[in-house]
């Protein structure tokens, strides 16, 4: 027996099934699909494996936690609440914290992986956004990706309500004046969330309802078409010796990637297990049962909802009156606006670089941030807008912890919520000008090689050596950034499509965007030296003698 | 001596020498330095007249700015006090006790800190006669009346969230309130004195008087919060028992960073073809 064939015990059933179903061809082909390999392209994993953490340990809670708000009388085992009435919802929540093995932690790791789906998401869209992978034939997968976004705060806004503690509650009474602040619609939209008045009697189990079945379902098929998409297309890669449009450089699903990816589930299991044995998170104990007359000081939802919470304590308070209807700008403006802008930009990003750079050609080598510095600031800019607002959400902790004056931080906020995101563009534009010209220096004047030598004029200097040939390819991927041909003809006469406004304006956009700076080219030969720069250029000459 | 000998040169032998010269010095510190429980003899034996020793007291420590005869002083930009008559014994064992009496700089908010050096339960004895002396108001406690081990944590925290948590948060963490002045968190206060605190509104603190809130009531409120502060956190690190802000912050800075980390060795690790 030769050790290529396979014995017959399995080698009989296997051809048997293949020959049915052709199952060998297919994995054959799938299993040694190439991947690429950064350590960047792992964290959208950390959203998956997250998700399905929260899949089994929400399955767990399920079995424990009774969606009713029906009022009982608690008389489990946490002293400070026995005989205070509360609502089933958190009894029965209570009840997994305290009086079921293990429900506490389960608890406590739902939890944590709830915060690190969405920090994973939004990590990994990061990445994506910076490195221009979003771009064709990737836009549908990158929107698959912005709608997982908003349903994963959605379901986290749901399950956050669920215990119907008094912290939560608060964030449900948020919900509601959101709702209500509508126009037209909002009385009618309250009362069928709520079932009538707030807080009702149905909120809690429509929730359950919406948290465990209806939002997951949705999020289990996108997160599938994500994947498949993703398959289909094949990773992107970063730029390098050897990678082209054409191919992909990397190692195979089976075995090598498959292992990376299993361990990744590992290490993501492990960290939520970390967290979840030894950082409390969310003690409903302590908040107590939810009844609407009572809130708390230091009221925060959870850190992805932190950008709304700060819109809303920033928002001055304004309000339309108009034949004896209000318009509370003050609610709606921050609940919509900062989302709207958010998730729309992310949403349409792509189709706007499109348009602007009227580049539709097919992308599947990844670009460096620094190499495209119009998007990295715009992405910045995002960030800084973002930022502001979610650590403004916490303004009170600020007061409270470095000694400011609240008014204070919400005036500042008020100032730097337009300011910071100008601010961050310029800087982070800069940055990778900055970037960019390191980068030609690498590649016209080597790196430095720790050695110093002694000319015979008794001049010193550095011996610098061309740059690893791995880093060089790096650096070379860079691409122009693609522009609309916008120039008028001899006879003075823009193209057809750039004579009206909207050309006009299409036309600069592009220039703009397209603008890296001009003194910039990764040629090897550097000309324009101003005067001759007798350190390095000597330290040149020495590279070719020194250089094997 | 031999052992000695071949270990003096290890690597961790210097660190050895120095943590044993640190616990020497610490030792020889502890043992020689001035004790910090002086007690002041003069106070201590003038019980003859509370009321005379706390004037004296007073005109001491705190007239410059209550004014001489308790009266209060105003000054624009300056030293400045409120009237202190009619404010009680409650209030001013509350704020000696606490520290935040004497005042050392004017600002929004007296913070609680360290007691100088001449308070101590006689010295604030003798005050609190005086002030009572002068117009009356809430007395302290007695012991009875704040004793959590009497009241019911259940009903306490009913009337804690009802009544207190909007400032001091649900745990009795604090918060911050708007002009720079804040609710202080409750780790720190004694039972005698968030039971002063609730029948003095010291501060930016509203009055909860006897008929708001009854005296059971109010010791079933310091109960609660004291068996709620006393308890350990049954999930892990509290994390500063502040809610979502420093769970966040955990998320990202020990989750996400810890995941990346792996991340980068898990790429790192390169397959090793054609090798031996």
């Amino acid at each position: 027996m030769s050790l290529d064939s396979a014995p017959k015990a399995i080698a009989g059933p296997a051809n048997f099934i293949d020959e049915r179903i052709g199952a060998g061809s297919f994995l054959k082909r799938n299993l040694r699909k190439v991947f690429p390999d950064h350590w960047s392209f792992l964290l959208g994993e950390i959203a998956l494996y997250s998700f399905v953490i929260l899949l089994l340990t929400g399955t767990f809670l399920t079995f424990w936690f009774k969606p009713s708000m029906g009022e009982v009388t608690y008389n489990g085992s946490y002293g400070p609440l026995v005989g205070v009435h509360m609502s089933e919802a958190y009894a029965s929540s209570l009840n997994i914290s305290f009086d079921v093995r293990g429900g506490l932690l389960m608890r406590q790791i739902h939890h944590w992986a709830a915060l690190l789906f969405v920090a994973g998401m939004m990590v990994h869209m990061l990445r994506v956004f910076f490195t221009g992978a979003y771009r064709k034939p990737r836009e549908l997968n990158w929107i698959i990706g912005v709608l997982l976004l908003n349903l994963a705060l959605l379901e986290g806004l749901t399950g956050y309500s669920l215990p119907d503690d008094l912290l939560s509650g608060a964030g449900l009474r948020i919900t509601e004046g959101v709702l209500i602040s509508l126009p037209l619609v909002g009385t009618y939209a309250t009362f069928f969330l709520f079932g009538g008045e707030y807080p009702g009697h149905d909120v809690i189990s429509r929730f359950y309802s919406i948290h465990i079945l209806l939002i997951p379902g949705i999020l289990l098929a996108l997160i599938t078409a994500h994947l498949i998409l993703m398959w289909v297309q094949k990773h992107t890669q970063m730029p390098g010796k050897g990678r082209t449009e054409q191919n992909v450089v990397g190692a195979p699903f089976y075995p090598s990637f498959m292992a990376k990816s299993g361990a990744y589930f590992l290490f993501t299991f492990g960290v939520l297990a970390l967290l979840g044995t030894f950082a409390q998170i969310n003690p409903i104990w302590l908040f107590g049962p939810y009844t609407p007359a009572d809130i708390s000081a230091g009221s925060q939802p959870d850190f992805y909802m932190g950008f709304l919470e700060g819109s809303l304590r920033l928002m001055p308070s304004w309000e339309i009156n108009f034949l004896g209807y209000t318009l509370p700008l003050s609610v709606l403006i921050p609940a919509l606006l900062p989302l709207g802008i958010v998730m729309t930009g992310l949403a349409l990003y792509p189709f706007a670089e499109q348009w602007i750079t009227g580049d539709r050609r097919e992308h599947h080598i990844a670009d460096r941030p620094r190499n495209n510095p119009h998007r990295t600031a715009i992405g910045m800019a995002a960030i800084t807008f973002y930022g502001l607002l979610w650590l403004l959400g916490a303004n009170d902790w600020i007061s409270a912890k470095f000694h400011i004056s609240l008014y204070t931080t919400t005036n500042v906020g008020r100032v730097l919520i337009i300011a910071g995101p100008a601010i961050a563009y310029f800087v982070a534009y800069r940055m990778c000008i900055g970037l960019q010209r390191h980068d030609q220096d690498v590649l016209s004047h080597g790196v430095e090689s720790g050695v110093i030598k002694r000319m015979p004029s008794g001049e010193y200097i550095e011996v610098h050596v061309p740059p690893a040939e791995d880093i060089a390819a790096h650096v070379r991927g860079k691409e122009p950034i693609p522009a609309i041909e916008a120039a008028p003809d001899s006879d003075g006469v823009p193209p057809k499509g750039m004579r009206g406004p909207l050309g006009r304006l299409r036309a600069k956009l592009s220039e703009t965007y397209s603008t890296d700076t001009e003194a910039i080219s990764l040629d090897e030969g550097h000309n324009g030296h101003g005067a001759p720069h007798a350190a390095v250029g000597a330290g040149e000459d020495e590279t070719k003698s020194i250089g094997h | 001596m031999n052992s000695i000998t071949a270990r003096r040169r290890h690597p961790l032998a210097r660190y050895a020498v120095l943590l044993l010269a640190l616990s020497l010095l610490g030792g020889v510190y502890a043992l020689l330095a001035p004790g910090g429980d002086r007690a002041d003899a003069a106070i201590a034996s003038g019980r003859a007249d509370d009321v005379a020793a706390g004037k004296e007291l007073f005109a001491a420590h705190c007239a410059s700015c209550h004014g001489l005869n308790a009266e209060g002083t105003y000054s624009s930009g300056g030293a400045s006090g409120p009237s202190l008559i009619g404010v009680g014994a409650a209030a001013v064992d509350f704020q000696v006790s606490s520290g935040r009496m004497p005042l050392s700089d004017p600002g929004p908010q007296a913070p609680r800190k360290r007691t100088p050096e001449w308070v101590n339960q006689d010295a604030i004895r003798q005050l609190a006669a005086y002030v009572q002396s002068l117009g009356g108001g809430p007395t302290k406690p007695s012991a009875e009346m704040v004793d959590p081990t009497k009241g019911d944590a259940a009903k306490g925290g009913e009337l804690f969230r009802a009544n207190c948590i909007q400032c001091h948060n649900f745990v009795g963490s604090g918060g911050g309130l708007t002009y720079g002045k804040y609710a202080p968190p409750l780790n720190p206060a004694s039972p005698t004195q968030i039971y002063e605190a609730m029948v003095t509104g010291p501060q930016a603190m509203p009055v909860f008087n006897d008929s708001t809130i009854t005296p059971e009531q109010k010791r079933d409120m310091i109960a609660y919060i004291v068996s709620v502060r006393n308890q350990p956190d049954p999930g892990g690190s509290g994390l500063g028992r502040i809610g979502p802000v420093t769970e966040g912050l955990v998320a990202w800075v020990v989750g996400i960073s810890l995941l990346v980390l792996a991340a980068i060795w898990i790429t790192a690790k390169k397959r090793q073809a054609n090798h031996d």
